[in-house]
């Protein structure tokens, strides 16, 4: 290993063994070997574009697709261009993130909470949940599920259906679609009232607890509001302009297909259900663990104090266990929205199917579309911890 | 005993017998009411779990094993007389179930290299398993006895020379010792050194001729690198165990002859295209890949990360956040496509080593965050007082940091190569036949077309099987590293 051989009595150390010389060699050295690495791998690059006679720079990027996609949040046809590809598959990554997020989420801490329940069958059923599923691979799943829509579920003409408004078949789930018309305004204005209202409310009875002790029924006061201005909101509209201004579009089967509502294509249907089951036995874990951090003598000592079961689980151990879980909590999240990008492997138009697959074949502009699609996993990435890190900060102990 | 006393009262001197504890509190009947019916909404529960239990098992019982059929010849075993297909139809597993193993590609008369080469695995391996050293030693021996006995009959002489080396050696390996005969390097660091790797590279240069001139070329390099590596053990490891021999001889020299065997092209062994890899088998190669390679480079960038120097600080971070912050998919897709730019002309990479890479560098970085994780919990202290004996950074890192930092996180990094094994069936999106590349394929053969859902089970099973055992085998290994005080 390193020399060992000098001793005090020769008087002062060698240079090559002076911590400060070396720590500035090493630098010197990491620093030219990663910019001949990268200069190396540049040149190639080039040299190779060159020869093989691919354009670079982003000039694909307002030429025409000329392929469609299947599913699109914005207006898209074959004559749009590459970038509009682009945002149509983002829009799309970010369908699935935030549903799948959502849903696994809810399952998740559902599950997390039965795992703990002293119920021996609920605990056991929980228990097998989680260890079947997050030890099969997540692409298994989606491959799994989405078979299983296009080959398991009923043909169009014997959908399930729920009262005969959501239908769910081998092309997809078809649910009512809201339509707005004119004076919903109003119902969208009493929900910003309502909020801005419950926010003031909060930050009064808060103040006033403070200062005189005095309890005020924030939630029930607040779930009123939220329902109660938009509905006003609702009734006034509908006297104005003479009937409710909402109205619902019921999918009915016409001919050989759904006409009217909304449509979840199966290739989302799949990987939102694999995505989120999968996804939830890591969040239930991560509850769990949060949940059993937090010692029983914090519920003794709220107990002690007066307090009953659900101010202890709300004031005392809640916010001491979101405290733990919330870290891995956001990685999974992380780990979510990465892995919305396996949807490339049953074709659901998001960000790396139809970008960095269809349009990279189509263009060969590998650096770039590489390039971009990975930039941007890294900002949405990096969004999302910093976000979370913010939560975290704002919820972790505060010590002297 | 009771008496009546003088006013009449009944009074009683001796204990009264203890009464039996409440029935609702022992017992099974005490049981099931605390666990299953206590308070009134558990007894809802359980009602309503063990209705879906019931559904749920019934179902899987009555698809797996009672409505299913097992044998047969062909996809007609399990067509009904209406024509309908009878679910679930194992037959589909049985007829495919060497190409769910070895790949649809992988010729036949080859498959005996990748049994051959997991078996060799599994038996060098076999004696680090088995404690204390008297044991190990005992049954050591005599299975290395019998695997070569066995290799003689079933694969002949060459093989089991194989076997017999690798089996054999650790024992006497053990008692060699080089080092001793060498120059100290305790005591000139510079002789020491330069003795060393004289006498490795002249093992390694006498490998390569020899090699060269007895084998052949493809064979010359190999030999070289051997026996240099060999050189290399002798001279380092000197009052060496049989456990470190094995570890040693598993970790390098047991590549080269996976090589051969998987690769070919060398040693009489006809040469296969990894193209034509696939399965089970490549799985395994990929995951055993990002697993070894993942532990040493995140390890590196773990110590470059706590580093003090904010030039080597800075390229570790950059590394880590960059391969942590893209899905793996992304990052095949750019060692697929855009690795072959980064090369000069005339090199290329099959596609194989392009995803091995890809995965490679994935796995590392999540490693490196592991084994910070590991870095970041051991207390000043132990570097104090690591620095206060005289230990440079290496030897404080290789000596008491990292035997412990690793040991803290055995459940990360175990995790993560869970997580890594799992994450391997990515590359069929590449284009790369693995396991679940192969059932897909399988699937879409039009014999087989409605069997899908018995291919996925299959392989979820496999899978499982592995993840779950990884999961169990590290908490063995965490309980037994457990040198603290255990509370409870």
């Amino acid at each position: 290993m390193s020399a060992q051989g000098e001793t005090p009595s020769r008087g002062g150390t060698a240079f090559w063994n002076d911590p400060k010389f070396r720590s500035i060699f090493f630098q010197l050295l990491v620093v030219a070997a990663v910019a001949a690495f990268g200069w190396y791998l540049f040149r190639n690059t080039s040299a190779n574009l060159e020869r093989q006679g691919i354009a670079s720079g982003f000039d694909f990027w307002n030429s025409t697709a000329g392929f469609g996609i299947i599913d699109s949040w914005i207006e898209y046809s074959e004559e749009s261009t590459y970038g509009r590809v682009f945002w149509v598959g983002l829009l799309n990554t970010l369908t699935v993130s935030i549903l799948g997020i959502i849903l696994a989420t809810i399952v998740g801490f559902t599950i997390g909470v039965a795992r703990l329940s002293p119920n021996w069958l609920i605990s056991r059923m929980a228990t097998v949940y989680i260890e079947t599923l997050r030890n099969i691979p997540l692409l298994l799943q989606i491959f799994f599920w989405y078979g299983l829509i296009l080959k398991g579920f009923p043909q169009i003409r014997n959908s399930y259906d729920i009262f005969g408004t959501i239908f769910l078949n081998n092309r997809g789930l078809y649910t009512p679609k809201p339509i707005f018309e004119p004076g919903t305004w109003m119902m969208f204005m009493g929900f910003g009232l309502a909020i801005a209202g419950i926010i003031w409310l909060s930050t009064w009875s808060h103040r006033r607890q403070q200062r005189t002790g005095e309890q005020f029924p924030v939630f029930l006061t607040s779930l009123g509001m939220f329902i109660g201005i938009p509905a006003l909101g609702l009734l006034i509209a509908s006297l104005v302009y003479g009937g409710v201004p909402i109205s619902f579009d019921y999918p009915s089967l016409q001919g050989f297909n759904f006409k009217g509502g909304s449509e979840l294509i199966p290739e989302l249907v799949a990987l939102l259900l694999a995505l989120s089951a999968y996804t939830a036995a890591f969040i239930a874990e991560i509850v769990r663990a949060g949940i059993l951090a937090v010692s029983h003598g914090q519920t003794e000592a709220a107990h002690s104090l007066g307090l009953r079961n659900g101010p202890t689980l709300r004031l005392v151990v809640i916010p001491q266990a979101l405290r733990v879980i919330i870290p891995p909590l956001t990685s999974q999240y992380l780990n979510l929205t990465k892995n919305s990008s396996l949807a490339a492997a049953i074709a659901y138009p998001e960000l790396v199917s139809v970008f960095a697959g269809t349009v990279l074949n189509q263009t060969g502009q590998a650096v770039e579309v590489i390039g971009i699609t990975m930039a941007l996993y890294l900002g949405l990435s990096l969004l999302i911890s910093f976000f979370m890190n913010w939560y975290n900060k704002k919820m972790a102990l505060v010590e002297r | 005993m009771t008496d009546t006393a003088s006013n009449g009262a009944i009074v009683k001197h001796d204990r009264h017998e203890d009464l039996p504890p409440p029935k609702s509190e022992v017992g099974i009947y005490g049981w099931i009411y605390h666990n299953l019916l206590y308070p009134w909404y558990n007894a809802v529960l359980t009602l309503i779990g063990s209705a879906i239990a019931i559904w749920a098992i019934s179902g899987v019982v009555d698809y797996i094993f009672i409505g299913s059929i097992w044998v047969g010849d062909g996809p007609e075993a399990c067509t009904a007389q209406d024509g309908s297909v009878i679910h679930a139809c194992w037959v589909f597993i049985d007829a495919r179930f060497h190409q769910f193993i070895y790949g649809p590609f992988y010729p036949e008369a080859f498959r005996w290299r990748i049994n051959y080469s997991f078996l060799l695995l599994a038996l060098v391996a076999t004696p680090l398993f088995l404690n204390p050293e008297w044991i190990r030693r005992g049954i050591g021996l005599a299975v290395a006895g019998v695997a070569t006995i066995f290799s003689l009959v079933a694969y002949g002489a060459g093989p089991a020379a194989v076997i017999a080396f690798m089996m054999f050696a650790p024992y006497g390996l053990s008692y060699i010792r080089l080092g001793t005969i060498l120059p100290h390097s305790d005591q000139n660091a510079v002789i020491g050194f330069g003795v060393r790797l004289a006498v490795i590279v002249a093992a390694g240069v006498a490998g390569y001729f020899l090699g060269g001139a007895i084998l052949g070329d493809n064979e010359a390099i190999a030999s070289g690198w051997i026996l240099a590596f060999l050189t290399f053990g002798l001279v380092t490891l000197n009052k060496a165990s049989v456990k470190s021999w094995i570890a040693f001889l598993l970790i390098f020299i047991y590549p080269f002859i996976a090589f051969f065997l998987w690769v070919g092209d060398g040693f009489g062994l006809d040469y296969i295209e990894t193209p034509k890899w696939g399965g089970l088998f490549l799985t395994l190669v990929v995951a055993g890949t990002g697993i070894a390679a993942s532990l040493p480079v995140g390890i590196l960038f773990a110590l470059g990360r706590r580093s003090e120097m904010p030039a080597v600080r800075a390229v570790s971070i950059g590394f880590i956040e960059l391969w942590r912050g893209v899905p793996l998919i992304t990052v095949l897709f750019m060692s697929s496509v855009m690795l072959p730019l980064f090369l000069p002309e005339g090199v290329n990479f099959d596609k194989l080593l392009r995803a091995l890479i890809g995965v490679a560098l994935f796995s590392s970085a999540y490693m490196a965050e592991v084994v910070r994780g590991g870095l970041q919990a051991i207390p000043k202290g132990q570097y104090e007082a690591a620095a206060s004996m005289g230990l440079g950074y290496w030897q404080m890192m290789r000596l008491i940091i990292l035997p412990q930092a690793l040991k803290l996180v055995i459940p990360g990094i175990v995790n993560t190569f869970i997580g890594l094994f799992k994450d391997t069936t990515l590359v069929l999106i590449i284009g790369l036949f693995d396991l679940l590349g192969s059932v897909q394929a399988a699937t879409t053969d039009p014999k087989w077309v409605a069997m899908f859902v018995e291919g996925y089970i299959f392989t979820a099973f496999v899978f499982w099987i592995f993840c779950f055992g990884m999961s169990r085998y590290s908490m063995h290994i965490e309980r037994k590293l457990h040198t603290g005080h255990k509370r409870r």
